[in-house]
């Protein structure tokens, strides 16, 4: 396997944003046991501000990295500006990611995608959210 | 930092006898095995000595020692080899389902070629059922092979009463001894298997150097053809020093087998009470007593794998994992599956492989740094926080 960037592991060993909100605004969960990744994702939002976020992750190196680094991202953003978060994006600020965990930066960006759909339907507004039906497992066969 | 490598199940150290004995015959020593003159002479004998030390090891004669590149190389050719050789017999081919996939890949590209497989199931702790065996040979029924001992769980598969059903019915049987050999007792005539693969670096021997035994008078098709190495039967200039390093590490493991089985055992198990005391949810993969003396495999819920061994990795403890994620292929290990083990626990599955380098000190390292990873770890797993809610509810 390709090895990781120093940036992955440095998220890895020290994750950012570990842990539950209690109360959240937004909860989404994503992911299988089966793949060997669960992300859960917990935004607070206030006047359309993401005022925080935190996650919990059952996985690989690449998944709890892609997870702290998705949180650090998302703090600080409005709902569209987060909304527009992709997944290459999180695998970049990482400082790349090997090709067979690319998936792991897609389970980020639908775990963000789904805690932010969570909020809408908690508010009663329409979710502008587009949900993937099998989040980050186009896996690579042998 | 403290260094402790337990993986010994993916290859071993060279081990310094073994190296030494192998150095003059890189540059001093560089006959190629097939010329008649002196230099040639030297490094023929050489390679013939080293035949002699490996058929020793497994109580063979040194005439049905033939030697390859690798565990992989010795399983390809065991399997097309034999399977072309005596193919007018039948085309039907049984093999375990947690074969090493060097059996199971020539196995499938077989039976793309119009040989029948049969693909045994193993019972939870990873044993094969020798009435399964008899069950499943037909007329047809050319070939059977069984690990000797599986590489990732351990288990030790009851080869010889396999090898009484398969001689009574006159049909080949060949075991992958890649796991056990060096490590426990490999006799081929009590064993009463046709041929058996067997690698160096498995056992302080180099990388580079196997064998396939293939008893005497066992037809077997070259799979390597264009030169008169080995009997004909496998091609190439010989890899001299490294074979002298494998004939060098089979004698020593001859000498040196009951003393290893008696002390990796003991270590093993106290690694594997020291580590089930202190974690819970966790699930010991193989066989309780058929089982490899150094081997320990087991699944932790609500953790993965590959973060496991990235931290333990941190603390200089190097293991293997059987988790999705560590392998290319995302898809966790076919050993597991056909244990029965759930799939998501699956992924939380670390190989532990210990060797005559592991002191009693780095075991009890191990037994400290593994529970606090594993606890940081569920505590960041959403798995971990839902049981403990489900938990609360009930």
């Amino acid at each position: 396997m390709e090895q990781y960037s120093s940036k992955v592991m440095e998220h890895f060993a020290q994750p950012h944003n570990v842990g539950e909100i209690e109360n959240a605004d937004g909860v989404g969960t994503v992911g299988n046991p089966v793949c060997g990744d669960v992300m859960r994702l917990y935004i607070k939002v206030d006047n359309n501000i993401i005022t925080d976020a935190k996650f919990k992750t059952f996985g690989c190196g690449a998944a709890i990295a892609t997870s702290s680094m998705v949180t650090d991202l998302v703090k600080g953003k409005t709902l569209t500006e987060a909304l527009a978060i992709s997944n290459a994006a999180v695998a970049e600020a990482l400082g790349g990611l090997p090709k067979v965990k690319m998936h792991c930066s897609v389970l980020a960006e639908e775990a963000l995608k789904s805690a932010l759909d969570d909020y809408y339907k908690k508010q009663g507004k329409p979710s502008p959210v587009k949900l993937s039906a099998d989040a980050g497992h186009e896996h690579e066969m042998e | 930092m403290r260094n402790v490598y337990l993986d010994h199940a993916a290859t071993t150290p060279v081990h310094p006898k073994v190296l030494e004995a192998m150095l003059p015959y890189f540059s001093g020593k560089f006959g190629n095995p097939s010329n008649l003159h002196d230099i040639g002479r030297e490094a023929k004998n050489a390679v013939e000595e080293a035949r002699v030390r490996t058929a020793a090891l497994i109580n063979a004669r040194p005439d049905e020692i033939f030697f390859t590149s690798s565990g992989s190389e010795s399983n390809n050719f065991a399997l097309k080899g034999l399977v072309q050789a005596n193919s007018q017999k039948g085309k039907h081919i049984i093999v375990s389902q947690i074969e090493h996939f060097s059996v199971l890949h020539p196995v499938k590209t077989l039976e793309k070629s119009g040989y029948t497989v049969t693909y045994l199931p193993t019972d939870k702790q990873g044993l094969v059922a020798p009435d399964d065996v008899a069950k499943a040979i037909t007329k047809e029924t050319v070939l059977v092979s069984i690990m000797h001992a599986n590489n990732e769980i351990g288990t030790i598969e009851p080869i010889e009463e396999i090898s009484r059903i398969t001689k009574e019915k006159g049909v080949l049987f060949h075991t992958d001894a890649v796991a056990t050999t060096g490590w426990v007792p490999v006799d081929v005539k009590v064993l009463g298997v046709d041929a058996l693969s067997l690698s160096g670096h498995q056992f302080y021997g180099p990388k580079g150097a196997a064998a396939l035994f293939v008893r005497k008078g066992v037809r077997i098709k070259p799979q390597i053809e264009g030169g008169v190495q080995e009997d004909g039967r496998r091609a190439g200039t010989e890899n001299v020093p490294a074979l002298v390093g494998l004939g060098k590490a089979a004698e020593l493991a001859l000498a040196e087998i009951p003393n290893r089985m008696s002390y990796l055992a003991p270590l093993r198990d106290r690694l594997q009470k020291g580590l089930t005391d202190k974690i819970d949810h966790l699930v010991i993969n193989g066989h309780p007593t058929r089982r490899l003396p150094n081997n320990l495999n087991l699944s932790l819920w609500y953790v993965e794998g590959e973060s496991m061994l990235l931290f333990l990795n941190m603390e200089g403890i190097s293991v293997s994992s059987g988790s999705a994620c560590t392998s290319r292929s995302l898809k966790s290990s076919h050993v597991l599956t056909c244990i029965g083990t759930d799939a998501a626990v699956a992924n939380g599955t670390l190989l532990l492989s210990l060797g005559m380098g592991n002191s009693a000190d780095d075991i009890e390292y191990v037994i400290e740094k593994l529970p606090p990873i594993v606890k940081r770890l569920r505590e960041m797993s959403p798995l971990y926080e839902d049981m403990i809610k489900q938990k609360k509810n009930v």
